[in-house]
C-alpha cells in the first residue's frame, strides 16, 4: 500500500513515475512502426545526434530551462536525420552504414560540447552522466507536463493518420499509387519519432532511449497479428516498464532509472519471444513437436 | 481512345538505360500483356507510368490526361515479392487499403468499405480467409489478396506486375477469370507476364519488350517467331 501512496502522494516519484509512463506510452507506439518499417536503428541515430543539440540549448541557456534542451534536442535530432536522407539520397552508401556514420559523427562532437560545459562552472553541478543516461529522479513537474503535452500531440496525430501510416508502413509503393504523399508521411514518422526521443532525453537519456523506442514494439509482435492491437500492447508494454523502472530505483537502492527501466524492458522482451501467443519461440517448438509427434504416431 | 499511349520514353537509372524510346498504345478493355526476358525493363515501364520511377524523357498520357489528374481511375498490382508478408494484419485489412486512395485524408474505412473489400474478397475465391493473417496465406492467396485490393480501388485501368507470378492452378484460374470479367465491363488491364505458352490465350494484344520496344499490338500480329527470338535474343526455342 505504502508504494501505492507514495506514487499519488509523493511528490519526486509522482513525477518520476508519471514521466517514465508517458515515456513508455509514445516510445511504444512510435517505436511499433520503427520495428514495422525496419528502421529500429533510426531512433537510436537520432537521438545521438539529438546531444550536440542539447548541449549547444545548455551552454546558451543554462539548467533553468528544460524547454529549451528539448527544442535544442529535436533541432539537433531533425538535421542529424536531414544529414542521413542526403547521404541515403546523394551517395551509394546503404542505410545501415549512413546511420553509422551520422550517429558517431554527432554523438562524438556532442562528447566534445560536454567536455567543454564540464570546465565550467555551471557543468560541474550538472553532472554528464545527465544528458548521456538521463536522471528521471530529477524530474520536476514541469517537465512532466511538457513531456506529456508533446506525447498527447504526437498521439493525436497518430490516431488522425493511422490508415496513412498503416498503408506507407506496409505497401509504400502502393501507397504511392494511390496518391499518398510517402515521404512525406516517412517524414511525420520520423519527427514523432524524434518527439519520443525528446520526451525520453530526461528519463532515460540519448543512449538508452532507443531501447524505448525498440523493445516494446519488437516485444508486443510477439502476441498478436493485428497491428492496432499490437500497438495498445507495446503502449503497455512501455507504460509497465516505466512504471516499474521508476518504484524499482526510486524506493529500492540508488540506482539510476533509466538503466533499471531498459533491463525491466528487456525481461519483459526476453519473455515475449520465449512465450508470446503469437510467435513465441517456445510455443513454436511445444507446436511442432506435437505435430511430430502425432505424425509418427500414425 | 487508348487507355494508355506512351510516347518516347527512356527511364534511366545510373546513366545506363533500362528503357529506350519506348512508343506504345494500348487500347481500351483490352488485356495486353508487357512480354520480355529478365532485365528489360518490364516492371520500369509500369512503374514509369504510375510516376513511380522518374521518366529521362518522354510522355505517359492516360485516358488522354496525365496520371496524376486520372490517378483515381488506375489501380495497381505490385509485385507479391516487394511487401514484407509478415506485417501483423489480415487479408481483409490488406483488402481495405484499396479503398484509401478515394477516403482520403482523416477518413477511416466504414461499414460501406468493409462490405466492398469483402465483395472483392469473394470475387478472388478469398472471402474464407478475411481474417487470416497474411504471412499464413500460401503465394497464390497472397496475389489474390493484392489482386483483390485492386479490385477494391474500382478502377478502369489496372496494372498489375507478374500477377501469374509463381501461383498454383487455382490461383491462376482465378486470376485470368477476373480478368476476363474485368475486360467485359470495358475495364482494361496491363500485365507483366512471363509465360510465352500461356500468353496467347490469356490475352488479346501484347508488347514485347527489351530495352526498346520490338512490337507491339493485338498478339496474332505479333506473336511471331521472329518477334520472338529479336526479343529474347536468339535465347528460346522456336515455338511450335
Amino acid at each position: 500500500m505504502s508504494i501505492l501512496q507514495d506514487l499519488i502522494f509523493d511528490y519526486t516519484l509522482r513525477n518520476v513515475a508519471l514521466g517514465c509512463m508517458v515515456l513508455g506510452i509514445v516510445s511504444g507506439v512510435l517505436g511499433s512502426f520503427a520495428v514495422l518499417r525496419r528502421q529500429g536503428l533510426l531512433g537510436d541515430a537520432l537521438a545521438h545526434a539529438a546531444l550536440p543539440g542539447v548541449c549547444v540549448a545548455f551552454i546558451l541557456t543554462g539548467l533553468k530551462t528544460p524547454v529549451a534542451l528539448m527544442i535544442g534536442a529535436a533541432a539537433s535530432g531533425w538535421i542529424g536525420l536531414l544529414a542521413i536522407n542526403q547521404l541515403l539520397r546523394r551517395s551509394k552508401i546503404d542505410s545501415g552504414a549512413a546511420l553509422g556514420t551520422i550517429l558517431t559523427v554527432f554523438f562524438g562532437f556532442g562528447v566534445v560540447l560536454l567536455t567543454v560545459i564540464q570546465k565550467s562552472s555551471a557543468g560541474t553541478q550538472a553532472g554528464l552522466d545527465k544528458f548521456l543516461f538521463g536522471q528521471a529522479a530529477g524530474l520536476v513537474e514541469e517537465q512532466v507536463l511538457t513531456m506529456a503535452i508533446l506525447s498527447a500531440i504526437a498521439l493525436a496525430i497518430v490516431v488522425a493518420l493511422f490508415k496513412e501510416f498503416k498503408v506507407v508502413s506496409f505497401d509504400s509503393e502502393f501507397a504511392q499509387s494511390i496518391a499518398i504523399p510517402v515521404h512525406l508521411i516517412g517524414s511525420i514518422l520520423s519527427f514523432l519519432l524524434l518527439i519520443a526521443i525528446v520526451v525520453g532525453l530526461n528519463t532515460v537519456g540519448v543512449v538508452l532511449v532507443s531501447a524505448m523506442l525498440v523493445g516494446p514494439g519488437a516485444a508486443a509482435r510477439q502476441w498478436t497479428d493485428s497491428l492496432k492491437t499490437m500497438i495498445f500492447i507495446a503502449a503497455l508494454i512501455g507504460t509497465l516498464s516505466g512504471l516499474t523502472g521508476a518504484i524499482l530505483s526510486v524506493t529500492g537502492s540508488k540506482i539510476p532509472t533509466g538503466p533499471v527501466i531498459v533491463l525491466v524492458l528487456s525481461a519483459m522482451v526476453l519473455i515475449s519471444v520465449l512465450f508470446g501467443k503469437a510467435r513465441g519461440v517456445v510455443w513454436a517448438a511445444l507446436r511442432s513437436r506435437r505435430r511430430h509427434l502425432a505424425e509418427s504416431a500414425k | 481512345m487508348n487507355a494508355v499511349e506512351v510516347r518516347d520514353l527512356t527511364v534511366a537509372y545510373h546513366e545506363s538505360p533500362v528503357l529506350w524510346d519506348v512508343d506504345l498504345d494500348i487500347p481500351q478493355a483490352s488485356l495486353f500483356a508487357i512480354i520480355g526476358p529478365n532485365g528489360a525493363g518490364k516492371s520500369t515501364l509500369i512503374k514509369s507510368a504510375l510516376d513511380l520511377v522518374p521518366r529521362s524523357a518522354g510522355t505517359v498520357r492516360i485516358f488522354g490526361s496525365s496520371y496524376r489528374t486520372v490517378r483515381k481511375r488506375v489501380g495497381y498490382v505490385p509485385q507479391r515479392g516487394s511487401v514484407d508478408w509478415d506485417f501483423p494484419t489480415d487479408a481483409l485489412d490488406v483488402v481495405l487499403m484499396g479503398t484509401y486512395g478515394r477516403l482520403g485524408w482523416f477518413r477511416k474505412p466504414g461499414r460501406g468499405e468493409r462490405d466492398a473489400a469483402m465483395r472483392c474478397l469473394e470475387t478472388v475465391g478469398m472471402a474464407d480467409f478475411a481474417t487470416r493473417q497474411i504471412s499464413q496465406l500460401s503465394g497464390g492467396q497472397q496475389q489474390r489478396v493484392f489482386l483483390a485490393r485492386a479490385l477494391a480501388q474500382d478502377a478502369e485501368l489496372y496494372f498489375m506486375d507478374e500477377p501469374l507470378a509463381g501461383v498454383d492452378a487455382t490461383t491462376e484460374r482465378a486470376v485470368i477469370e477476373v480478368l476476363r470479367e474485368l475486360r467485359s465491363k470495358g475495364k482494361t488491364v496491363v500485365a507483366v507476364h512471363h509465360d510465352l505458352e500461356s500468353a496467347p490465350t490469356y490475352f488479346d494484344h501484347v508488347a514485347l519488350l527489351n530495352v526498346k520496344i520490338i512490337a507491339s499490338g493485338p498478339i496474332a500480329d505479333v506473336f511471331t517467331n521472329e518477334n520472338l527470338q529479336q526479343t529474347y535474343g536468339g535465347r528460346i526455342a522456336v515455338l511450335a
